[in-house]
């Protein structure tokens, strides 16, 4: 039963990968929607690290971009400088593929030292100090000129593709799943419902709680990775607090400690996002009504408000499509 | 080490710490009452220095500049400050008050996010900064080696004027007291006969009209204004009241000195340091000792 469910999700990943290169080819995608799929698939995987930080362990990271601006300028920082040193490594791939995992470890070191201070802070001091750990990665990029300081890191080849992104992504969610969905994954759920119950019945909570910071922070850190080699530029001001802020909408309007909700959000909003951006270049261009891209983001803050207010549990609630579940109930 | 602690720096400090501390006071207030950090309370002070720009323009038409002048643009920039933080209290807070704190937080930042998109994307305001003009011509005075222009004096003024009485009205009148028991215990403040939802709108309203009244100030003294000037300035005024323990009013003014004073001398020494302060003293209060200089401590209830 286990493994037919582990291979019901290996299918719809694999159904999705190939009806996306299949549409591809017959030339329905262009290069235009491939970059945005590119981007949601990214964006899946800092939500679903997110949703691990905030959703299941009960935490709250509002620097979860900061993360990823570790995992962005490590990777970027090793494949730019070999790429320099040998224009045409004969190993690119390889490279690469260290480039990412070690650019993870960065943001999972980053994760290990904010996850410290969150053993004695709670809700929303917890939020302050992640935030303004946010901005000091900022403002520390900011401020080192061997990676560009604020003109960004330039000239990082491009190596995320489609594939390289879509493997990425998909285990990401295999990983994450099968922790959450494992005995670690729910010592982290009764932390997020019941601190003090679950410290009382034995629970090393500060253990579990700085694990939740690492691995959200190590998969934050990969995502990272991935979009500054698609981007090809890491640059400060993608990393800052309103890029948080757009992480946490989508794991907030998919439904906290929801992966699939997550994973919806994040495509959803990404293609909403560019739907949002095409419509109003139309009405400015082609209806003539001066306005400016600031409404997408006005939209998606009335979006937040009105599903805080009217639907606080977000889209899908705690429900995972089944394709998500390890286990059903026993019996 | 002269040049960073020189009388000039000291008093640039003041004039920052005053103005976080009008900042600062409304978190602490809002804080102390409803148990929220409102994250949309520097957006209230954009809110505020957008008001003086445009009042300023109104009223410049048939009244030269000077003191006279100034008073309204200030009454306008508190009334600005005020109504925006009752509107977003009655209309995104207020359905939230008995649901869990985080989903108010979360709803906090979507109200930070609506205002400054919003002001950005409205044509008339536009995202690129604009030019505050001088509402008060501007004088210099010498006192030994340190230059203090009248802005300094107005900064500190306002703020003192506005701290004495806030004081007198917690202090001294019946409102006052009123909200002191609602921060105590809110339903057995309700028991008391006192209208709790009035108490926390009034709450609301002194904390938006003195971000208003620091939103004209920081426009006058750094005489540049934009959609997202709040950010900064909101977050340093909340790790002050964090410093002075949040609750504490006291402590929120002095943590909004130590914050300023310190905040220029460590732009003095070095710029990379100046941004970071805020947040290395944040963390350093937070391990140390996070109930902040006048909190109380507070065990958790099991």
């Amino acid at each position: 039963m286990d493994k037919l469910k582990s291979l019901k999700l290996l299918m719809a990943g694999l159904i999705f990968y190939l009806i996306v290169q299949i549409l591809s080819a017959v030339g329905v995608l262009n290069g235009y929607f491939m970059v945005i799929i590119n981007r949601s698939l990214v964006f899946v995987i800092l939500a679903v690290s997110l949703n691990l930080i905030n959703g299941v362990t009960g935490q709250f990271s509002l620097g979860h971009m900061g993360f990823a601006a570790v995992g962005a300028y490590a990777s970027g920082s090793i494949t730019t400088l070999i790429f320099k040193l040998s224009p045409h490594h004969p190993q690119d791939a390889v490279v690469f593929l260290i480039a990412i995992i070690v650019g993870g470890f960065f943001a999972a070191l980053a994760g290990f030292l904010i996850g410290f201070p969150s053993l004695r802070l709670k809700g929303d001091y917890l939020a302050i100090v992640t935030l303004g750990f946010g901005e000091i990665i900022r403002t520390i990029l900011n401020n080192i000129p061997a990676v560009g300081g604020p003109r960004g890191l330039l000239g990082i080849p491009k190596f995320s593709n489609f594939t390289v992104i879509f493997l990425f992504t998909l285990g990401t969610i295999i990983l994450i799943r099968n922790l959450v969905q494992s005995s670690i994954g729910r010592t982290m759920i009764s932390i997020r419902e019941n601190e003090l119950a679950s410290e009382l019945v034995g629970v090393d909570t500060t253990k579990y709680k700085v694990l939740g910071f690492v691995v959200g922070a190590f998969f934050a850190g990969i995502g990272g990775g991935l979009l500054a080699h698609l981007l090809q530029i890491a640059h400060p001001t993608q990393y800052g607090f309103y890029a948080s802020a757009l992480i946490l909408i989508m794991v907030y309007v998919g439904g906290i400690g929801s992966l699939t909700g997550s994973i919806v959000a994040a495509f959803s909003l990404t293609f909403l996002t560019e739907g949002l951006r095409v419509g109003i270049d139309w009405l400015r261009d082609t209806v003539g009504i001066p306005i400016g891209t600031e409404w997408t983001m006005v939209i998606y803050a009335v979006l937040l408000i009105l599903i805080m207010l009217y639907k606080t549990e977000g889209l899908m609630g705690m429900r995972e499509s089944s394709i998500l579940v390890i286990k059903e109930k026993q019996g | 080490m002269e040049s960073i602690f020189s009388p000039q720096q000291i008093v640039n400090g003041l004039q920052l710490g005053a103005i976080y501390a009008l900042i600062a006071l409304g978190y602490t207030m809002v804080y102390g009452i409803v148990r929220l950090i409102n994250f949309a309370h520097g957006d209230f002070f954009m809110v505020g220095a957008y008001a003086a720009f445009g009042s300023f323009f109104m009223f410049n038409v048939f009244l030269p500049r000077g003191n006279g002048l100034a008073f309204i643009v200030l009454i306008l920039a508190m009334a600005a400050g005020g109504a925006i933080a009752v509107l977003t209290d009655h209309f995104a807070y207020k359905p939230l008050r008995y649901k869990p704190k985080l989903s108010s937080l979360v709803t906090a930042i979507g109200v930070s996010m609506l205002l400054e998109y919003a002001f950005s994307a409205i044509p008339m305001i536009g995202p690129s900064p604009r030019g505050f003009p001088e509402i008060l011509p501007k004088k210099m005075y010498h006192f030994g080696s340190a230059e203090v222009s009248n802005y300094v004096i107005v900064d500190l003024a306002v703020a003192a004027v506005l701290m004495i009485g806030l004081t007198f009205l917690i202090q001294r009148t019946s409102l006052g007291k009123a909200m002191r028991a609602v921060s105590q215990d809110k339903d057995a403040a309700r028991l008391m006969g006192i209208n709790v939802d009035r108490i926390i709108s009034l709450t609301f309203l002194i904390g938006g009209a003195f971000a208003g009244a620091a939103g004209l100030l920081a426009g006058l003294t750094y005489p540049r204004i934009q959609p997202y000037m709040g950010i900064l300035p909101g977050l340093k005024a909340f790790i002050a009241a964090v410093l002075g323990g949040i609750g504490s009013i006291p402590g929120a003014v002095l943590g909004a000195f130590i914050m300023g004073i310190a905040e220029t001398c460590a732009t003095a020494y070095n710029s990379l340091l100046g941004e970071g302060i805020a947040f290395v003293i944040l963390i350093v209060v937070l391990l140390l000792r996070p109930s902040g200089i006048f909190g109380e401590k507070t065990a958790d209830k099991i």
